[in-house]
């Protein structure tokens, strides 16, 4: 396609295409880059030079400090990380489970279970909550780590869907063969199916893991004492004591990217391809 | 006893011929019943989890919206339908749901802007790769990390304000976040900006499944690009793109975190799961939150089986 000569519609139609989406670019660059420059700058210099301006020196690391020792930013990332790894833990052992009883044994018990799972979609969780949190509340666990734990290991459905499709592509054969040789259910989901499932786990861990990382209102709503403050909810109590501060408040919005950028340019492929098989439940 | 076989079953890290007389004891029952077995083991956990976070508290907030509760103290009195005679009687608990038709229309420009640089990038496009990334990485970012990265993008003097004026339109600035007439827009922007990459990269996932050749074929025929995304690509992704447009309106009535991290529902930027969530939480009616939260159920169920029966019906 590209030996054959370009007619003059098509290169206006191609000179128009890169001119929007350079232009795009700067949309997506822009913003993200002004507070990348407003976090090294200093008080005074943020107060007295243009946003679009570099700042005077880029190994100014005192914002950074600021939000480490007086944010609590530690605190947050020890709390995010805590709740990740035990959610992820959780959900990936759960969704494996409950999709291999949908995938191997339709019987009307797991149909049943899985309509419950298909129902639940519609509720959408953030209506509920008002009642959700008198649950978590009863229970004893509001301002515990175990209510974001659990309520993100409870009610996915997209975890589930994740397994399916891959359950559906392991042959049923296998399974079989694994019969003839003498081994039970359990063996054969341990030593069979969960091996060959570690693609569908990552992309779990991947989808999952972002969600958790990125969540606001469970951790608004549930922890919100000091020590138990996520990422999310630490940046949050930035609005208030610095205000007007906003190199402060950028390093620390930089700080909360940089992990979700060295996952992104890392794990990018991997990233594409388990939104697609989320979003397309067939 | 049941619970010895499983630990024995589980794990018995070699099925060598050694520990037959161990894995006998589970493995010894029918299928038939090992299917009963796992089954119940399997689901028990995710079946709690899903009545105990889910159902009961959709079916008890039925129950709190036609009650007086206050969400702290120990009584609460049966009150019939008042909260939502209050909720139908009063246009201040419906403005927010005109606010979604801002984020409604959002969605509908993310998808069609969506559609149309999937296709810029899917077909013989350079760096296509950059693109994409930049675009789509927004989506991964944390809410309350762009939501801030925004509060500043609009503030006063700040980055918009400064590129309008290099590029002439300083004449345009105005306070983005407090001025009614464009607050909502802009945080309806701020959603668009942050999820069109996602949409991008999953159209172009779609897209990636039409022949270059079929393409190729058409422009021979002498089809124009817009022609060929209208009578080649659309209908290659139809089904994708029908789901996202039904998910948009759910979404729309939704919205909640954007907004409330970035204005706090002010100055007329409530959305409907704000307003609950403060009289949940702030006002201590627990009750009309219940009802508030029970007529946005009621809406985003109807909307999702009008979905189901659609999506199915195309097949």
């Amino acid at each position: 396609m590209s030996k054959r000569k370009l007619s003059f519609k098509e290169i206006l139609f191609e000179t128009i295409k890169y001119a929007f989406l350079l232009f795009l670019l700067l949309v997506f660059v822009i913003p993200l880059l002004t507070v990348f420059f407003t976090a090294f700058k200093t008080g005074t210099e943020y107060t007295t030079t243009n946003v679009l301006s570099l700042p005077s020196s880029f190994l100014n690391f005192d914002n950074f400090k600021e939000v480490f020792q007086k944010g609590n930013m530690i605190n947050g990332f020890k709390n995010t990380v805590i709740i990740l790894v035990f959610s992820l833990l959780g959900s990936v052992l759960t969704g494996s489970m409950a999709a291999y009883i949908f995938s191997r044994f339709k019987t009307k018990f797991s149909k049943f279970v899985n309509g419950m799972f298909l129902v639940a979609v519609m509720i959408p969780g953030i209506a509920t909550q008002v009642a959700t949190f008198q649950i978590v509340a009863g229970l004893g666990l509001f301002n515990t780590r175990l209510a974001p734990i659990i309520l993100y290991c409870g009610t996915d459905i997209m975890t589930i869907y994740i397994f399916l499709q891959f359950l559906e592509n392991i042959s049923v054969s296998l399974d079989e063969s694994a019969i003839i040789d003498g081994a039970n259910y359990f063996q054969i989901f341990y030593k069979i199916i969960l091996p060959l499932l570690s693609p569908a786990i990552v992309t779990v861990l991947i989808t999952k893991g972002v969600g958790v990382y990125n969540d606001f209102y469970t951790p608004f709503l549930y922890t919100p004492k000091a020590d138990l403050l996520t990422l999310s909810t630490t940046l949050f109590k930035f609005k208030g004591p610095y205000g007007a501060h906003w190199e402060i408040i950028s390093a620390g919005i930089i700080v909360i990217m940089i992990p979700t950028l060295i996952v992104f340019i890392s794990l990018q492929k991997r990233i594409y391809s388990g939104l697609v098989s989320g979003s397309v439940k067939e | 006893m049941t619970k010895t076989n499983e630990n024995v079953a589980g794990n018995s890290s070699d099925i060598s011929t050694k520990n037959i007389k161990k894995k006998l004891n589970f493995s010894s029952l029918p299928y038939k019943k090992q299917k009963i077995v796992i089954s119940i083991i399997f689901l028990i956990i995710p079946v709690i989890l899903l009545t105990v976070f889910t159902y009961i508290p959709a079916i008890s907030m039925f129950g709190y919206s036609f009650t007086d509760w206050d969400g702290i103290s120990k009584t609460k009195n049966f009150i019939g339908l008042k909260n939502y005679q209050t909720m139908f009687s009063d246009i201040k608990y419906w403005q927010p749901l005109f606010v979604s038709i801002y984020y409604f229309i959002a969605t509908f420009v993310q998808i069609g802007l969506a559609v149309i640089v999937a296709y810029l990038v899917s077909f013989g496009c350079k760096a296509s790769g950059i693109f994409k990334g930049v675009y789509f990485f927004p989506s991964l970012v944390n809410s309350v990390a762009i939501g801030f990265v925004f509060i500043f993008f609009f503030q006063p003097g700040s980055t918009l304000d400064t590129v309008l004026n290099m590029v002439g339109l300083g004449g345009l600035t105005k306070l983005w976040l407090q001025d009614t007439s464009t607050n909502n827009i802009s945080l309806a922007f701020v959603s668009v900006w942050r999820y069109v990459g996602y949409n991008i990269v999953m159209f172009s996932a779609a897209m990636a499944s039409i022949s270059s050749d079929v393409l190729e074929a058409a422009r021979v025929d002498g089809a124009n690009k817009f022609q060929q995304l209208r009578h080649i690509i659309l209908p290659g992704i139809s089904t994708i793109l029908g789901l996202q447009l039904f998910l948009s309106i759910t979404g729309a009535l939704s919205a909640f975190e954007t907004p409330y991290i970035m204005t706090n529902g002010g100055n007329g930027t409530m959305t409907f799961i704000i307003q609950t969530v403060q009289y949940a939480f702030q006002n201590h009616r627990v009750g009309l939150a219940s009802a508030m939260a029970m007529v946005l159920l009621l809406i985003c169920i109807i909307v999702t089986s009008i979905q189901n029966y659609v999506m199915n019906r195309k097949g």
